[in-house]
């Protein structure tokens, strides 16, 4: 039994590994302040949302899945929230049944496997209702398929029988073994056997005489015989008791199964509830095929920015189709980050499924993301520097696929212009002739230029704007790179309001 | 002749073999670590007395060298040891069955000892049969089983087995406990009840649970209850246990003593196949050598101490390997050179090759050809100390008196550091004295000496070097080279590296 909210083959796997990339893309696109929003306070919601928003999706069709399942979601926000209610309940309620680490008997763990059992049934029960009223308010895929699945395959006949094996392991009529005799005579292979109902009775009969020649009485004062008794049924309902604690353990992996799927929308209903505060547009991004290249986007702004500023954020319209480079230079503070960073954000919400931070968005899917942004705290060796930056572009390297996307931030400034520029130069030729879009923000003007004026059809140059004043409007607009980046600008900006005299 | 050993074709050299002691020269060539680790695993077999006895015959290390090659099929060696484990299983089972307490429980243990003896026995020839075979040890002993496999007494004491042993793995019992009673019946194809219990929860299953099911102690012996309930079963399946009955009745002795001598002497083979393995597979060489009654020209390629190699066989350094060799007149290397160069490992390999090819074996080395000795004698220096060096010194004179007292001119003689404790005059004259007579003897010698001039006295004496690495004379090689004695080379290398020849130094205290 699956979920199906999360993919449509497959159960959503907290296991996966995430990309070996993400503790970059984590910092470098300030994830931490997403995934906060999406967890709202709970921490089994912040890894799912790690996991989810991480372990993107590469294919369009799987994308528009969830997307189905969100709008569902959105549309009947308490039901998603009760169903994860009762999964919390259902695997909170079976962890707190005491399960000894020391006394592992079997028949210890036939008990408590008995209790768990019938707790779980009851959290199962309630699902089930909640699955049969609210049916006809769900019209995805996933959740068709969840609803459908839980009625088909929890139904009355199934709590029938459950409950008539919960009934049976008290075993009020003993217990029936079946052996063989192994090496030395000795008994082996007990296994617990359903007595037949016909002999039923006769053999309780036929043990309730003393005389019978073939029962074994053990006398009240025999110990040990006691002792030989109680470790045959033990090793008699051991194969039972171990299959009721892993039949325990199948109903509570699907609960958890079910808690991490229906987390990941709960997460995004709580997201989505944030933006709604801050009435800023979320929309259904359309996804592209792999290797289509495209990029439109209407309106688009940097999730993270607008959840952490009460300001509102400045968005940008972006018409990149068929571009496999597009080179952001200007002015320091100018909004070439945020930009960046909203590029990047977007992909990754729109490939796990999620609604994005624009009023439109176009994007053809990638096979991988990677950030290699400027890394401030490492500004203490010089030498080892540029070191650190090639070494971790060559970790990028090593893993990038023709239709990844690559998202560079200050790259190659560890060095002098002319060094920077030229390693700069030979890297982007060579990934944008493998079909690697890049997005780059640089400061490398000798860069810049160079490539603006080889006139690339694939290649597409933002500025951040900047009004003739020297203010900056944050918003980006197409026009070839400037030679200086404007610090003086901002020096000015920033000693306007302390001691310089504006001149 | 009809089979009787796999080891040995003179029954002087098999009746030897049965106590042997370990040799005076094991210590000081370190083959007592060498056959510790060799044998380590298989002391139940006691083959430590085997390697300490040495053949006496070429046609005898013939014997063993083609069943050997005999061995070199790596599917017979496998059966080999299949046969192995049935023989020790077997004796275990007799072994729980002598010290068992309940009748049905110690005839059970009997019948199955029986039957894996018959079923080991028949796999053994099985093997034999299959595998490619030209050594006479094998050939007989194949004859030897297809003749004892197809005699009656063996057939029908397989057959008898046979059919108890499945009669009694037939049986299936039920065991209804209730309260403090249980009712012991045939199985009569009740359902599996944690089937029913799995199936009815199995559609929730999302992966593979981890399956932690209770363990049981697990005793080989039967209390009471259990006893009694056998006893129950006993009469659920009388046919099949008055069977059980008659069968220990009927086969009190099963084992064949030459199959069970064969079971022994084979470990020697594979124990010492084993090691070579260990060993070659560090890119070490083994070769049979050309072993001569008479001939002293010996000579091995590419040799190495077998027993370091083993020792560093745990560690990231490899070995390294040697040549050494004795033409025409030549009977003696004298081992010169600087410490820890590998003076004495030349000395043992020498020792060893000689020791390993007398018992048969495969020696280190590309290629070599040894002369089948004697006797083994070493002289190595006394670890304990004598306190007063006169004393030393007198006690060395006496054992070399007494190695060339016995020695004969088959012998192989290793003599290591001798006359360390005297003065260099004196260990020149007492080492002269004594490698005179060594040449006379004609025996086999390897002499380990810082004397010098002790490697030019004749024809007879090799003079063998070990060497440093000319660029850092501080850098051992342990490769041995054949060229006379110069002790002052490596003082001059030695002193070239700090600057203090004279050339060096003249320069110097100039500027």
């Amino acid at each position: 039994m699956r979920a199906q909210l999360m993919h449509r083959e497959r159960d959503f796997d907290m296991e996966d590994p995430l990309p070996p990339n993400a503790d970059a893309l984590i910092q470098d696109l300030d994830l931490t302040t997403l995934f906060a929003a999406m967890a709202a306070g709970d921490n089994f919601l912040l890894d799912v949302a790690k996991h989810a928003v991480l372990g993107s999706l590469t294919d369009g069709d799987d994308i528009r899945y969830r997307q189905d399942v969100l709008r569902d979601c959105i549309r009947n926000p308490s039901v998603v929230k009760e169903i994860y209610a009762i999964t919390v309940q259902a695997i909170e309620t079976e962890r707190q049944i005491y399960r000894s680490v020391f006394f592992r008997s079997p028949n210890a763990i036939l008990r408590r496997g008995v209790d768990a059992m019938q707790a779980l049934l009851g959290m199962l029960a309630r699902l089930r209702r909640v699955a049969d009223e609210q049916l006809e308010r769900f019209c995805s895929e996933g959740f068709i398929e969840l609803f459908g699945t839980l009625g088909k395959e929890v139904d009355d006949t199934f709590f029938v029988a459950a409950e008539d094996h919960l009934t049976r392991l008290g075993f009020r009529d003993g217990v029936l073994i079946s052996a063989r005799l192994d090496v030395g005579n000795k008994g082996a292979g007990y296994i617990l056997r359903r007595p037949l109902d016909t002999r039923r009775g006769l053999v309780a009969r036929l043990s309730d005489l003393v005389s019978d020649p073939f029962t074994l009485r053990i006398s009240d004062r025999d110990e040990s015989g006691a002792r030989t008794l109680a470790d045959l049924r033990e090793r008699g309902i051991d194969l039972v008791a171990d299959a009721l604690e892993q039949s325990v353990d199948h109903v509570l992996g699907f609960f958890n199964v079910l808690r991490s799927e229906v987390g990941f929308y709960v997460g995004c209903l709580n997201l989505h509830a944030r933006m709604a505060e801050r009435s800023v547009p979320t929309c259904f991004p359309v996804p592209a095929a792999r290797g289509e290249t495209k990029l439109s986007a209407k309106c688009l702004y940097d999730t993270c920015l607008a959840l952490r500023m009460d300001d509102r954020v400045t968005s940008n319209d972006i018409a990149a189709d068929r571009k496999l480079l597009v080179v952001i230079t200007g002015a320091n503070q100018g909004g070439k980050s945020t930009t960046l960073r909203s590029l990047g954000l977007a992909q990754l919400m729109m490939q796990c499924g999620m609604f994005v931070s624009a009023e439109a968005l176009t994007a053809n899917v990638c096979d991988r993301l990677f950030t290699h942004f400027k890394r401030e705290e490492d500004a203490t060796m010089e030498s080892g520097k540029l070191d650190e930056e090639l070494s971790r572009m060559s970790d990028i390297a090593a893993q990038l696929t023709p239709n990844s996307i690559l998202l560079c931030n200050e790259s190659f400034a560890a060095t002098n212009e002319r060094e920077g520029s030229e390693i700069a130069r030979q890297v982007l030729r060579a990934l944008i002739e493998a079909g690697v879009k890049v997005y780059f923000v640089t400061h490398l003007f000798d860069l810049a230029d160079g490539l603006y004026r080889e006139r690339l059809s694939e290649a597409l140059f933002l500025r951040a704007g900047r009004q003739a004043d020297g203010r900056r409007t944050f918003r980006m607009v197409e026009g070839e790179p400037l030679p200086t980046s404007f610090g003086e600008d901002l020096y000015k900006q920033v000693f306007t309001h302390s001691f310089l005299p504006d001149r | 002749m009809p089979f009787s050993s796999i080891l040995f074709i003179d029954s002087a050299d098999l009746d030897a073999a049965a106590d042997a002691p370990e040799p005076a020269f094991f210590h000081d060539l370190n083959l007592d670590r060498l056959i510790e680790s060799v044998t380590r695993g298989r002391e139940q077999y006691n083959l430590k007395p085997l390697f300490y006895a040495r053949l006496t015959s070429l046609a005898a290390i013939a014997y063993r060298h083609d069943v050997l090659r005999d061995l070199g099929q790596q599917e017979l060696v496998d059966n080999l040891r299949v046969f192995a484990k049935a023989m020790q299983s077997m004796r275990d089972n007799l072994g729980r069955a002598q010290k068992l307490h309940y009748r049905r429980q110690k005839e059970r243990w009997r019948l199955d000892a029986v039957g894996t003896y018959c079923r080991g026995v028949a796999g053994l020839l099985q093997a034999l049969n299959e595998a490619m075979l030209e050594s006479r040890g094998f050939l007989d002993l194949r004859d030897y089983l297809t003749h004892y496999t197809s005699s009656s007494g063996f057939t029908s004491m397989f057959e008898d087995t046979q059919g108890v042993q499945d009669g009694v793995s037939r049986i299936a019992y039920c065991l209804h406990i209730k309260g403090n009673r249980i009712k012991v019946s045939r199985y009569d194809g009740e359902p599996d009840y944690s089937r029913d219990v799995q199936d009815t929860f199995r559609r929730f299953r999302q992966r593979p649970t981890r399956s932690s099911r209770a363990s049981f102690s697990t005793s080989d012996s039967m209390d009471h209850v259990e006893a009694g309930i056998l006893d129950i079963v006993a009469r659920l399946y009388p046919e099949t246990f008055s069977a059980l009955d008659r069968h220990c009745e009927r086969y009190p002795r099963f084992a064949d003593d030459t199959i069970i001598r064969f079971d022994r002497e084979i470990q020697f083979y594979l124990a010492y196949l084993e090691f070579v393995a260990r060993a070659s597979s560090t890119g070490l060489l083994f070769c049979y050598p050309k072993v001569s009654a008479d001939d002293k020209k010996v000579r091995a390629c590419e040799t190495f101490d077998i027993a370091l190699a083993d020792k560093l066989s745990s560690e990231p350094v490899s070995v390294v390997t040697n040549d050494f060799s004795l033409e025409g007149p030549e009977r003696i290397l004298v081992v010169s050179g600087p410490n820890q160069g590998g003076k004495t490992t030349l000395a043992r390999t020498f020792g060893q090759l000689h020791y390993l090819a007398s018992i048969g074996c495969l020696v280190p080395g590309r290629e070599a050809r040894l002369l089948l000795c004697d006797e083994l004698f070493t002289h190595f220096e006394r670890e304990e100390n004598l306190g007063d060096l006169t004393g030393k010194l007198q006690d060395e004179l006496v054992r070399t008196h007494d190695i060339l007292e016995r020695a004969t001119s088959s012998s192989v003689i290793i003599i290591n550091e001798i006359f360390t404790s005297a003065t260099l005059r004196d260990a020149l004259v007492l080492g002269t004295e004594v490698i005179e007579r060594l040449i006379r003897l004609d025996a086999l010698c390897v002499c380990v000496t810082f004397v010098d001039e002790l490697a030019s006295l004749g024809p007879a004496t090799v003079s063998v070097v070990s060497t440093v690495d000319p660029a850092d004379p501080a850098v051992r090689t342990y490769k041995l080279v054949r060229k006379p004695a110069d002790g002052l080379a490596y003082a001059a290398a030695i002193a070239e590296k700090y600057g203090l020849t004279y050339e060096r130094l003249k320069d110097r205290v100039r500027s």
